[in-house]
């Protein structure tokens, strides 16, 4: 069975250090963090114990790979919307709470960035006049050195990897035309140095050295092998991506998640193993794509066919619409939902085809390309000007004052009242409900939580832990009627064993 | 991929062959709205861009992250 496409995004945060705090990117990070959680939650761990990212899902041990490592000394909270709030490798990441659909982690990711920006605004008062932290959903500094924003998606322990190797690469590396959010220059190991500086449509393909393996902050894959479920691991893989850009626009995650996600449940079903799309050099072509704005670049398939990066994405497409007309997509929500993401994944390739600029509103990419080239030439300037890198960069500011993408009006998805409702409430229909609402209504009685379990301290005998392997468990048709009953958290851990 | 492509000739030889001089007017309105949108964005672009930009470009420097 193909189970729902549960996921979530993660993302890493550029961030600048004031004075006051020595400059230091760690430090800013967890008074960025603090600032913003109130104290009855800053009490509560992050439980560590059954964590073990170096897990390879292809079930080998590559001993010359080194796995991510675990910072438990590093400011770690839980937030009331079920997400989680961090220092990683001297960023603020945010990671959204499991939810059971894309359009939901579209929302939640918004959410996280009205989290940083509220941060961003309590911290300034809490520093000495004329300091700030600020924070940018970007991936790149522009000086080789990139931080990620991270998918996550439940998909089928039955389905073998090398299938996701197989047909889920070419997704990767080709679905940049529509989620890239646009960079200039180059970086990483194969750039050019022509001293030339070029438009790319993404900030991170620079970044990618390998097809597959488990790192993710050295020698970085398209498909990483972490196998780390979070649930019951006799059923599932919680499939780690980390190609993607970080998007603003809505469309553009939308759209990065979503067909995602329907190419996973169309892998899961074999509903691709007639296509023949292995390709020769998926890290060349990443890198080629991306440099490449007219998008005339041309993969190679190991079967020696040239293709690009539109004609693979529309032979994934074709494939999706055949497999929807017979069979729907019933892994990825209500039908409704697939059905639009079908329609938008058609519009953007149809436009891109006739003119990108038709994107200019929907795609990150295309929209900083349309302002950077007005810029030119109304300033008579080129792509070497630090204004241009500087634009390049503010794009992604999340300070209304500074932001550049919140002047674009881009088209929008979600309502406003709905992102202010996901800053501090969770998801009602994935289990990240419980984790949200104990958060809320027990903090005092919460020693520690991890994706899968929370650890309760009722104060008389030993602590208690309630595991939460089954990632649909826990929403709010399954217990939120027990946690209106249970106006402490004694009285929710007996009803639990009733 | 066959259809598509059929699709897509329809559509563009609509376009030559067929484009009205009402049509041609809607898109000049639109084309001209266009660019008084980004001149006003780019209005606002040059007020709120960071006042020293090369030592703004130069001093974000982050570590590597995932």
């Amino acid at each position: 069975m193909i189970p729902k496409k549960i996921c979530g995004l993660e993302t890493e945060y550029g961030i600048t250090a004031p004075k006051s705090l020595g400059g230091d990117p760690t430090s800013a990070a967890s008074f960025l963090i603090s600032a913003y959680i109130g104290d009855a939650i800053k009490k509560i761990s992050w439980d560590f114990t059954d964590e073990a990212p170096g897990n390879d899902a292809r079930g080998f041990l590559d001993a010359n790979a080194l796995p991510p490592s675990i910072e438990p000394q590093l400011l770690n909270a839980v937030l009331t919307n079920g997400g989680r709030y961090y220092v990683d490798h001297a960023h603020p990441e945010y990671s959204t709470p499991e939810c059971a659909t894309v359009k939901e982690a579209l929302l939640y990711d918004k959410a996280g960035e009205a989290v940083l920006t509220l941060s961003m605004a309590r911290s300034q008062k809490l520093l000495p006049p004329g300091e700030e932290i600020v924070v940018y959903k970007n991936n790149s500094d522009g000086k080789n050195n990139s931080y990620g924003c991270h998918e996550n998606y439940l998909v089928s322990r039955t389905t073998p990897f090398v299938q996701f190797v197989d047909f889920l690469i070419p997704h990767l590396v080709t679905r940049q035309i529509f989620c890239g959010a646009g960079k200039i220059g180059i970086e990483g190991l194969n750039r050019e140095n022509n001293g030339k500086p070029i438009f790319q449509i993404s900030q991170r393909a620079d970044f990618f050295e390998e097809p597959v393996g488990l790192e993710t902050t050295i020698r970085r894959p398209i498909l990483n092998t972490r196998d780390e479920p979070h649930s019951d691991k006799s059923q599932y893989r919680r499939l780690h991506i980390i190609t993607g850009d970080a998007n603003l626009s809505e469309v553009a995650t939308l759209l990065k998640i979503g067909t995602t996600a329907i190419v996973l449940q169309l892998i899961e079903a074999g509903a691709l193993t007639h296509l023949d799309l292995e390709m020769e050099s998926p890290v060349q072509d990443i890198q080629g794509i991306s440099r490449d704005i007219t998008l005339g670049y041309k993969l190679k398939l190991k079967n020696g066919r040239l293709l690009t990066a539109l004609e693979m994405q529309w032979l994934y497409f074709e494939a999706a619409q055949k497999y929807h007309s017979q069979y729907g997509l019933d892994a990825i929500g209500e039908e409704e939902l697939a059905a639009d993401i079908l329609h938008r994944w058609e519009h953007v390739l149809t436009s891109l085809e006739a003119d990108v600029y038709l994107l200019a509103k929907q795609l990150d990419w295309v929209a900083k390309l349309q302002i950077v080239t007005a810029f030119c030439e109304r300033h008579q300037t080129d792509l070497s000007d630090p204004n241009v890198a500087a634009i390049d960069l503010q794009y992604h500011d999340l300070r209304p004052a500074k932001s550049i993408f919140q002047r674009l009006n881009m088209d929008t998805l979600l309502s406003p009242s709905d992102v202010e409702n996901a800053i501090s409430n969770p998801p009602e229909t994935t289990r990240a409900y419980f984790r949200g609402e104990c958060l809320k209504r027990y903090p005092g009685e919460i020693k520690s939580v991890n994706w899968d379990s929370i650890l309760f301290d009722i104060g008389n005998g030993p602590l208690q832990k309630v595991p939460m392997n089954e990632p649909l468990r826990g929403s709010k048709a399954h217990l939120g009627d027990l946690l209106e009953k249970s106006p402490t958290a004694k009285e929710l851990l007996q009803n639990l064993q009733k | 991929m066959a259809e598509r492509e059929l699709k897509k000739h329809s559509t563009s030889s609509h376009s030559e062959d067929v484009a009205s001089d009402e049509e041609v007017s809607v898109s000049t309105e639109k084309g001209d709205k266009l660019k008084a949108e980004i001149d006003d964005i780019l209005d606002e672009i040059d007020e709120v861009l960071e006042e020293n930009a090369e030592e703004f470009v130069r001093g974000y420097v982050q570590k590597g992250g995932q």
